[in-house]
């Protein structure tokens, strides 16, 4: 995948998303929880790009910066805006209510996205009032149209949130972001609180509605195999950086980081021919308060050597295909640069 | 199945448990006729999707069950190994949740570690105190001893610097810790049978492998019976010896490990293998999926439970209440599909 023949669509250089920790009276910050640090990458249009980690590895975080729901403490995100680029965080009151038009979110927990106290038909009208379509009659034929894109019947608008199940309330919401036309669905693990069957009737329908809408995706979830079937490029975080980029098919084929690797290995497999070798990792993911000096995963890492504990690498770039690895190990194997 | 029962070889004999809750004056069947045996020494995986009686069942045969239950089997048999000799204990005539017999099962006879470890902890009480809570009560051991047996264990279950972890409290742990210490207070009595339910749910999956390592070597090392509730096949492939899928409060299928991987009998165990996506699918490929929802089990009429939402439903699936057929020696299918090629059990 070159990156020239694609449109780019975020650019995000070196995001920084910390909150800062205050003591005593006169709240003296004491340190910073680094939930984002540090991250640069670009989401191309038209792909669904996978961000993948264990939980408190700041994906969500991630996600939610890239719309301003959280504020960035530093870095740019450019968006591809009316012809240019422009940092979303300079934005003005106006284009970001433009903005949030073309960049719309599905939250994790459908039962508590939709206000359980209104009918669907309210919380499905009011973004359409705020968004300008001023008649009835206008916002009914969009509410129509995109319920039958996720294949609930229109009278059941007037209905409350409880009267649904879990499948079908992810399925409004998916339906409820898509009400303002947006470009890109940022999608914060949104079939973790289903089940398994479900699962895959809400993943083959936002498949669907991507290619009918030539929609971009990020899709964040903890769950590699989902995160594998639903992505083209990969995003692999762990403690707030970013440690491996890759096609989804190279990540999995040829995974390059310890962290990858072991992640891919805990995953139970459900054939019992599969003959695997497992790696347990030591440990468990250190607190994104202090962070480990050097590399972050040096303390867990299986291949850990004296430069990891000291130095923090650098991110190493296959030119050919685009796969990206923060990893001491490709020292000299692979060209450093910015992304 | 033979009718006089391998009292060494069988732990636990479950045979036409019927569960049921009584709300609003209507009583509503949960679990259905679920009939099932765990080996000594071996591990059984109960998989299903929410709300298919998994956790009823267990808590059913565990009695963690509330006044609104209503409880029959033909047969609850657990064999204790005591000093060399199997004890039978009938638990399907004990009528009281609090009898006497019960409870001194409880913790050294079968035990269980519960989903989620975040809220299954007292966070008031330090994670020593909770552990020594059982082996104090079940052995009159006194605070000191209690203590140095629950540090032993703790090393065993690879919590770091224990002699200082003892005396935290559960805030103070990580999730995949706090798991270790529900697996602690199961443990702490030296039960024979251990029933874990979701036991990593709620955990990441590097976190997920670790706990099911130690599970393993528990079993390896010490001879422990498992019974792993869950609903991830994947588990299922890597732990069980034997498998029981249910839907809906019936068991659909069961069998080995071998059985249900290889010779998938049923259309919802099926489904419920191609339904998952799997690492290195091929592009494009799409996932299977069930159509339908999970029925609400007030709702459900005669027939077949899976019926609405199986894709080789006939019409005398909605007729009957489906028996069960053997198709191999232990592997059983509730499914019409198989009636020509299997034993009515």
């Amino acid at each position: 995948m070159k990156t020239n023949e694609k449109e780019v669509l975020f650019k995000v250089e070196n995001l920084k998303t910390w909150f800062p920790i205050k003591k005593g009276i006169m709240k003296k910050t004491v340190g910073n929880v680094k939930a984002v640090d540090d991250i640069s990458l670009e989401v191309y249009r038209g792909e669904t790009i996978g961000i993948v980690g264990e939980s408190g590895c700041g994906k969500s975080t991630l996600g939610k910066s890239l719309m301003l729901l959280e504020k960035p403490t530093d870095g740019k995100i450019m968006f591809h805006y009316q012809g240019g680029f422009k940092d979303i965080t300079k934005f003005s009151k106006q284009e970001m209510f433009e903005f949030r038009k073309t960049v719309q979110m599905v939250f994790q927990d459908p039962y508590s996205a939709l206000n359980p106290q209104k009918k669907i038909y309210t919380s499905f009208e009011e973004p359409l009032k705020i968004h300008g379509y001023d008649t009835r009659e206008k916002r009914e034929e969009v509410m129509q149209r995109v319920l039958k894109m996720v294949n609930i019947q229109p009278d059941y608008l007037m209905r409350y949130p409880h009267e649904f199940s879990g499948g079908q309330r992810q399925r409004l919401c998916i339906a409820r972001a898509l009400e303002v036309t947006p470009e890109v669905l940022i999608c914060d693990e949104p079939v973790s609180a289903l089940d398994v069957s479900i699962q895959a009737q809400v993943l083959n329908l936002m498949k669907d509605i991507q290619k009918e809408l030539n929609l971009t995706y990020l899709f964040i979830a903890h769950d590699l195999s989902v995160v594998q079937y639903m992505s083209d490029r990969i995003i692999v975080m762990y403690l707030g950086k970013v440690v491996e980029v890759a096609d989804s098919r190279a990540l999995y084929d040829e995974p390059l980081h310890p962290y990858t690797r072991a992640l891919l290995s805990a995953i139970p497999v459900a054939d019992i021919h599969v003959e695997k070798k497992r790696q347990i990792l030591e440990g468990e993911v250190p607190s994104p308060i202090n962070k480990p000096s050097g590399c972050a995963f040096h303390n867990r890492c299986p291949m850990c050597m004296e430069q990891c504990k000291k130095q923090d690498p650098p991110m190493y770039v296959d030119k050919e295909n685009g796969h990206m690895v923060a990893c001491h190990l490709y020292e000299g194997k692979m060209m450093t640069g910015a992304e | 199945m033979t009718m006089t029962m391998d009292t060494k070889e069988i732990i636990l004999d479950v045979k036409n448990l019927n569960t049921s809750f009584v709300s609003d004056g209507k009583e509503v069947r949960i679990v259905k006729d679920v009939s099932f045996q765990v080996k000594r020494a071996k591990t059984l995986a109960v998989v299903g999707e929410s709300g298919c009686g998994k956790s009823v069942t267990m808590n059913s045969v565990m009695r963690f069950l509330g006044k609104n239950s209503r409880i029959k089997a033909d047969n609850i048999q657990f064999n204790e190994w005591k000093d060399g000799a199997v004890v039978e204990h009938h638990l399907e005539k004990i009528e009281n949740n609090n009898d006497i017999k019960l409870r001194k099962l409880r913790g050294p006879g079968m035990s269980m570690v519960f989903q989620d470890p975040m809220s299954s902890l007292n966070p008031v009480y330090k994670v020593g105190d909770q552990v020594a809570e059982g082996l104090r009560e079940h052995t009159g051991m006194s605070k000191a001893e209690a203590r140095t047996k629950v540090l032993e264990l703790f090393k065993q279950l690879g919590i770091p610097d224990p002699e200082s972890r003892i005396d935290n409290y559960p805030h103070q742990f990580s999730g995949g810790m706090k798991q270790r210490v529900v697996i602690a207070i199961a443990m702490i009595c030296n039960p024979d049978l251990i029933i874990c339910d979701e036991p990593t749910t709620a955990l990441d999956v590097t976190i997920q492998a670790q706990i099911m390592d130690l599970l393993k070597k528990l079993q390896l090392v010490f001879g422990k019976s498992i019974i792993l509730i869950t609903h991830n096949m994947g588990l299922v492939a890597e732990m069980a010896d034997e498998v029981c899928v249910m839907y809906m409060g019936r068991v659909v299928e069961f069998g080995s490990r071998k059985a249900i991987f290889d010779e998938t009998m049923h259309p919802y165990t099926k489904a419920l293998l191609r339904s998952v996506p799997v690492l290195g699918l091929a592009d494009g490929q799409k996932l299977e999926t069930i159509p339908g929802i999970t029925p609400n089990p007030a709702d459900l009429k005669g027939g077949c439970e899976f019926a609405d939402r199986c894709t080789h439903c006939m019409e005398a699936c909605r007729k009957q209440e489906i028996p069960s057929f053997e198709v191999s020696e232990g592997h059983m299918v509730r499914c019409l599909l198989f009636e020509k090629k299997g034993r009515a059990v």
